[in-house]
Formats: C-alpha cells, structure tokens, sequence
C-alpha cells in the first residue's frame, strides 16, 4: 500500500526506454520515501516481461495479460489502472510523457480525482505549510516543470489528493540499473474483473508504425539549425557536417515550424531532451524552450551572426561570424585531419 | 442527409511562442500585458476539422465553448468569422485558479447543459501550459470515449466516425463512435481564414456584459439580430457542484514559480577565420570530443 508505481509502456514488446528512466527515478524516490517501488504493464504475451523490469529495483510487477489490451486504446488500460490504483491506493504514479501516457494520465487522474502535472523535467520530495490552513505536509512530491513556454519553472504538488501522478519526456531522466539480480514479485491483473466490455468501442483499422528513423538521443555529436539558418536549402550544410562528424541533425522549434527540418528533430521543452558530447547550435538565438532540450550537453558551441544571442553565454565556443562559412572549415579540418 | 451538431473547446492563451525581451518583468514575473493574447493554436486546427465535417453535411453547426476572462469572447468572435455558429463563454470568479481537473469539471457541466452534440473537437493543447489534458479529462467527466492526436477526421457514417491519429512514429487509423471526444494535433492542416461576409455578419456579435458598454439605440440590434449575441454562462448557468470549481475543485497547486536564470558560462570566442576554426576543431580532436 502506498508506493510508487509507474506505468511501463510497450514498444514492439519490450518495456520502452522512457519507461525504464521512470522506475529508475520511481526507486530513487521509492528509497528516500521508505517505501517500495511497483510497475504496471498492460499487453498481451507478457510472458517473462516482469525480467526486463526487476532490475530497475522494482519490488512488485503487476501484469494484465490478454489479446486485447494491445495495440494499446485508452479505455481498458485506463480501466485497468483505476481497478488496481483503487486497490493499492499509490502515494505517486509516474507515466512517459508520450502519446500514450498524455492520452491515459489525464484519464486516470480524471476519473480517480488526483492531481496531474505533465511534462516534469525533475522529481523531488519535500514538504509543504500550508499557512492559511495551518497543516504542515510531510514529504510530498514536488513536481517541477517549465510553464509559459520555458520562461518560468513552476513546482507543483498536490497535498490532498493521492495518487500524486507526473508525466515525464523521454530522454529528461536518466536510466540506470539498481541490480541485475534485484528480484520482485510478478503479480497478474484479473483482466476480466478489471475491463468493461464498453471499453473496447474504439476500433484500430490501420497502424503503421515506423522505427523512429532520427535517433537523437543516441548521437555522439549534435549538429543543430535553428531559424537563423534562413532555409531548408542551409541545413543540407548541417546535415553534411553531421555526417562527416558521424553525428545527427537537430533543429529549434523555430526552425521546425519554418519547415526546414523535419519534427521529430525537434530539440527543446516541446521535443527531445539531448545530451549529447557535442552540441554545435547553429543560427540558434537559444529561447528558454530550445535550452531547456540541450544545456546538459557536455560541450557546447554556438555559431552565430548576434553577438547577444543568449545561446552564446551557454556555450563553451561561441563563434561570432556567418554559419555557411564557418561548416565547410570545419569540414575541411575534420576531412584532412581525421584518421 | 445527415447534420451533425459539433462543440469546438478554445481556450485564449497568452503567445508563448513569440516571447519578446519585454515578456518578463524586472522582477522576474511574466508580463501577461506584453503577450497578445490568441485563439490557441491547436484549437484552430480543430475548427478546421470541425468545419470540414460542416462542409461535408451542411447545416451542421459549431458552438465555440471557452472558459475565461471577459475579454475570451473575442477568441468566439474569431470563430464566427472563420465559419462557426454560435458561442458560449463561460465566465465567472468562481472558475478562476483552476487547474486542469477544474477546468474540465467546468465544461463538461456546460457540455452536460447543451445535451444534444454528436461530437465535441478541441486542441491537443494550449501552448501557454502544454499538457494535454484537459480534452481525455472532459471526456471521461462525460463518460465518452476520446480520441487524442488527431490529423483528420476521414469519414463519418452508419455513427461510427473514422479518424486519421498522428503518433510520434507512425499513424493510427480509428474508428469511434458518436458521440466522442476528439483532441487535434498542430501537424492537421491549418485553419482556413476568416470570411469577409462573416466578418460584416458578426463584427458586433457580443456578450451581455460587453453590450452593457454600448449607446442604447445600438441594443436594438441585438434584438433584431439574435445571432448577434453571444450566450454567457455564470456558474449560476450551469449545474455544478461548487467544490469542485476553481481553487478548491484543483488537486494540484502551485507551489513556487521562479524564473528562469541563465547559468551563463565561461565562453571562449572562436575567430571565424580558417585559423580560428582550425585551433577549434584540433582541440575538440586532442580531447576526443571528435573522433
């Protein structure tokens, strides 16, 4: 009673990266609390999943197994976890920040009148006096987001209402394995206690779904256009010194609306959270939402024509000159002196 | 042939997206005064859909339902020259401070007033908070099925309406009943722009509080012309349970808002000169950060 729990997406039958950054998180949380860590997955043919998950530090698993629970929809997985919450009363539930979790969180919350904070860059427990009603309260969850599009942080709680559940992107939080050996307790959901039949009035006609064909969370070295590069036609420069860099193209979020790159290149509060060993923004004046995606990288340089450009006083080189100039150096250097 | 009677929900969000040096106060609070205020992106892709679906079946109507100020009656009067029907605001101190769960209380009460709709269409998400949620909760407060992330409503026949989602890697085909809850993505095609005849049409349209500032031969018009006016709902309007709206109906609170400081670094200046960049790339190279 009273843990955490999150909820592990499925991605092709394995538990989804963004899930496992969410019990890593969870078991932190789940240590200083006193309390333990338990995960939620809902599919069919989960036979043995519950072993891609327990070394996360998960102490209990809970699985709904059944043929139609999957592709997922949301009123049976929202059916599911109301019937378990309801059970195992959670102090905090935890889901991505994906299409998925933003379609299933609010639904939950809704139907279980519990506070929902979406998109949370940081988790933290602290506690809280509410002066005007004088109560003190102990070890909440302070969910911390960007609002107003990146130029505000807010901390967010929820005293009363239980479970206190958060959403988080991918790639905001880290993953890392609490044991190989950490073992849990695989506990399976009646299914057919759980779900209505009504729930099952959406019907999937057609699904294509593609790898994700950009993976920037994996690149070494990020080369990033923003709206200072003037055109579609520009960021073929980028995309040749990402290349000959062996890294991967990123764009603002400015620059995606503009149309010169694609939106799953999208680097910011709205898109992917990088980190990669090397970031070079290019063009990129550097708004909160843009910086808020990429200031955790480990080296920074920032090409730019606007000395004042804010990117510039986050960044270890910054370049004060004309982008199309500056790449083919860099290419040229790295094409003659690379082995 | 058939007609369908739509709910569009807009909200009127500050422009997030265009924040100016000038948007933060010296003291570090946002200047909600320096941002226009606008009819929230996504929610104008969903007109869009819903005024494809009033192309296909005419004499189809759209009601613009927001929740807000005063002053959101001007995002309705977007809607009425863009080509919906009628609004509602709803509008009341009672409602201020909501949070997500709040808010969407608050609408499905009005939603609940209104009975008779085969389809209620809005955003994904305000761009002012970005969280997605209050379409799934309105949904589940009106015990309806939703369907989020939505490009294009593809067909509506026998009451089951098809539509095309947009999924971070792929697309999804549905098909839902009616009446369902549907939320728009920004990636659905544009908002087509207002009519010049609905401009003339509706350019006085107004609510009973801001009719209270008009000369009295202009009230005549609003008699006259019914679709002129524009319905104002207080919670004295809608049927709802009064610890369940604003501040008190909101499990979440803000704890604390700090603004956002740049950790500015040491940065090192780099010549845009062959042997500015040359120097660059050696050391990047020497430090295996390259290579």
């Amino acid at each position: 009673m009273n843990n955490i729990f999150v909820y592990c997406e499925l991605e092709d039958g394995a538990i989804a990266n963004v899930s496992f950054e969410l019990l890593t998180k969870g078991r932190q949380l789940a240590d200083e609390l006193g309390c333990q860590l338990e995960a939620i997955v809902i599919g069919s043919n989960l036979d043995g999943i519950e072993n891609q998950i327990y070394p996360y530090g998960a102490d209990v698993v809970h699985v709904a197994d059944d043929s139609r629970l999957a592709p997922y929809t949301t009123l049976p997985h929202t059916s599911i976890i109301n019937f378990v919450f309801e059970k195992e009363k959670p102090q905090i539930a935890l889901m991505g920040a994906t299409p998925i979790g933003r379609d299933l969180g609010p639904r939950v919350s809704s139907a279980l009148y519990s506070g929902l904070t979406a998109d949370c860059t940081s988790l933290e427990i602290g506690s809280h006096e509410d002066k005007k009603a004088g109560k003190t309260y102990e070890k909440l969850l302070y969910q911390i987001r960007p609002a107003f599009g990146g130029n505000i942080i807010a901390t967010i709680i929820n005293p009363e209402c239980r479970p206190q559940m958060a959403t988080v992107r991918e790639g905001v939080m880290k993953s890392e394995i609490r044991s190989k050996t950490y073992k849990g307790e695989r506990k399976n959901i009646d299914v057919a206690k759980a779900v209505k039949p009504e729930d099952f009035v959406i019907e999937i006609i057609e699904r294509h779904i593609e790898q994700k064909k950009v993976n920037l969370n994996a690149a070494p070295v990020i080369v990033a256009g923003g709206y200072g590069m003037g055109s579609k036609e520009n960021f073929k420069a980028l995309h040749e010194l990402a290349e000959v860099l062996g890294g991967e193209v990123a764009a603002s979020r400015a620059a995606v609306d503009a149309g010169f790159a694609e939106h799953d290149r999208q680097v910011g509060q709205t898109g992917v959270t990088v980190r990669p060993k090397l970031y070079i923004a290019c063009g990129i004046s550097g708004q909160i939402q843009h910086r808020a995606g990429m200031e955790d990288s480990a080296q920074i340089i920032a090409i730019n024509n606007d000395a004042n450009a804010p990117i510039n006083s986050i960044a270890d080189y910054v370049i004060n000159g004309e982008v199309m100039d500056v790449i083919p150096k860099m290419i040229k250097y790295y094409k003659a002196n690379s082995k | 042939m058939k007609q369908f009677k739509i709910i569009l929900l807009a909200k009127q969000v500050p422009d997030t997206r265009n924040v100016g040096k000038d948007a933060m106060k010296a003291d570090g609070t946002v200047n909600r005064a320096a941002l226009p205020a606008i009819f929230n992106p996504e929610d104008l892709n969903a007109l869009e859909q819903a005024l494809q679906v009033k192309d296909q079946f005419p004499g189809s109507t759209i009601t613009v339902l927001t929740m807000g100020p005063g002053r959101a009656a001007d995002i309705i009067r977007e809607g009425l020259f863009r080509g919906a029907d009628d609004g509602i605001l709803l509008t009341d101190r009672a409602f201020a401070g909501s949070d997500t769960l709040a808010t969407s209380y608050a609408l499905s009460r009005a939603i609940a007033k209104m009975k008779d709709y085969d389809l209620i269409v809005c955003g994904r998400q305000a761009i002012d908070g970005d969280t997605a949620q209050v379409g799934p909760q309105v949904a589940e407060k009106l015990n309806l099925p939703q369907v989020t992330y939505v490009e294009q409503i593809q067909k509506i026949e026998n009451k089951k309406i098809t539509l095309k989602r947009r999924l971070d890697n792929g697309v999804e085909i549905v098909k839902a009943p009616i009446p369902t809850v549907i939320t728009v993505t920004g990636s659905a095609p544009a908002c087509r722009s207002r009519n010049a005849q609905l401009i003339m049409k509706y350019k006085h349209a107004k609510t009973v509080s801001e009719r209270q500032d008009d000369n009295e031969d202009y009230l005549a018009l609003y008699n006259e012309r019914p679709y002129l006016n524009i319905n104002e709902w207080t919670v004295n309007e809608v049927d709802t349970e009064a610890e369940q709206l604003g501040l008190s109906g909101s499990p979440t609170k803000v704890k604390k808002i700090e603004n956002v400081v740049l950790q500015a670094k040491e940065s090192k200046a780099i010549e845009p000169t062959d042997a500015g960049i040359n120097l660059l790339m050696k050391e990047l190279m020497d430090s295996h950060t390259l290579g």
